[in-house]
């Protein structure tokens, strides 16, 4: 492949969108009210229209002859490479709001560096997304917000959803050595960068919602390399299920 | 486990052409901001508006159905509050 670097790169952006708008989407009808189940299952929605973009994307840059479908129902568990922290299961409220907010506050920035991208298609995904992307930044924020700074049950669960999620943050920025060519080029921004802007979201949602950042550095990886923990064969097994049972078949 | 209920909020959406703010329907919500978002993604996803108005519905007060009689059938009678006595001179467009 000519521009192996790029299709990883914007393989694993949609993998990140994917697998996450899987989870949020097993909210749908469980949501603890009508209009909080709505609001995940619409970012789930945006997210799933993103990984769209992205797959068909790397589908045209792997000049393979697929498309966004094949990518993302055909391919093994090991061939995934979302980071780890967008596969863990949903747990309560408090788990997904943490989780989510954790993945707003970096693809924001993320997004926002991207519009300037030197490639062109990258730039245009990316203006299309950051508005969606805001919109869940908001949204999660509020609710880390209200829940960290609310009753004495919600501030624990959420303390506990952070003291939990915190291991697999590290991870997001996570940067091959074959997309520093990328950085070079002008097509992606330096992971440090976007660090550092993350890192300012997430204090002051965590200050003003009263939640204590784990001390604790111990931090996860693998995601990006394919090594995924045993959470995501389980939600590739409902999400290929109906393309590996009927090959080809369309909705 | 607490089991207080949110408070009611109504919701009013301004549609792209629309001059002004239409009630929509109500929705729970524990305070404003979550209030004009929950509307956000329960009446506007498919583009139905771009202004959302939302009001605590213990704030709103309304008529009350049993007194519809004293307060709007005196008007039914009232054929003259409508401007339609008056000669409009021929030379008058855009009525």
């Amino acid at each position: 492949m000519k521009n192996e670097a790029l299709y990883n790169y914007v393989l694993h952006m949609g993998d990140d969108s994917l697998v996450l708008g899987q989870r949020l989407g097993e909210w749908c009808g469980h949501g603890p009210i009508l209009e909080e189940d709505i609001a995940m299952t619409n970012i789930s929605l945006d997210l799933i229209g993103q990984a769209m973009s992205l797959l068909d994307y790397a589908a045209e840059i792997e000049r393979q002859g697929k498309d966004h479908d094949a990518l993302a129902y055909l391919r093994f568990e090991n061939q995934y490479r979302n980071v780890l922290l967008v596969e863990q299961p949903n747990g309560d409220f408090a788990d997904t709001m943490m989780r989510q907010f954790l993945f707003d506050a970096f693809r924001k920035p993320l997004y926002e560096k991207l519009t300037a991208s030197s490639d062109a298609q990258i730039a245009a995904i990316a203006e299309k997304s950051l508005k969606e992307t805001r919109y869940h930044l908001k949204h999660t924020s509020e609710w880390i917000i209200r829940l960290g700074d609310g009753t004495d049950e919600s501030h624990d669960r959420a303390q506990k959803a952070l003291d939990n999620l915190w291991r697999y943050t590290n991870e997001l920025f996570y940067e091959t050595e074959e997309a520093k060519s990328l950085v070079m080029a002008g097509i992606v921004p330096p992971m440090s960068e976007i660090k550092i802007l993350w890192k300012q979201t997430v204090e002051a949602v965590f200050t003003e919602a009263t939640l204590v950042i784990p001390t604790n550095n111990w931090q996860f990886e693998g995601g990006r390399r394919g090594v995924h923990s045993e959470h995501l064969g389980y939600l590739l097994a409902e999400l290929q299920y109906m393309q590996r049972a009927y090959p080809n078949m369309k909705w | 486990m607490s089991n207080k209920e949110w408070p009611l909020w109504e919701v009013f959406i301004r549609s792209k052409q629309g001059l002004n703010h239409k009630h929509v329907g109500s929705l729970r919500a524990a305070d404003a901001t979550l209030a004009l978002e929950n509307a956000r993604d329960v009446y506007t996803r498919r583009s139905e508006g771009i202004s959302i108005w939302v009001v605590e519905s213990n704030y709103i007060h309304a008529s009350d159905p049993s007194d519809a009689d004293s307060f709007f059938e005196p008007s039914d009678t009232k054929v003259y509050r409508h401007p339609t006595f008056y000669e409009v001179p021929d030379g008058v467009k855009h009525m």
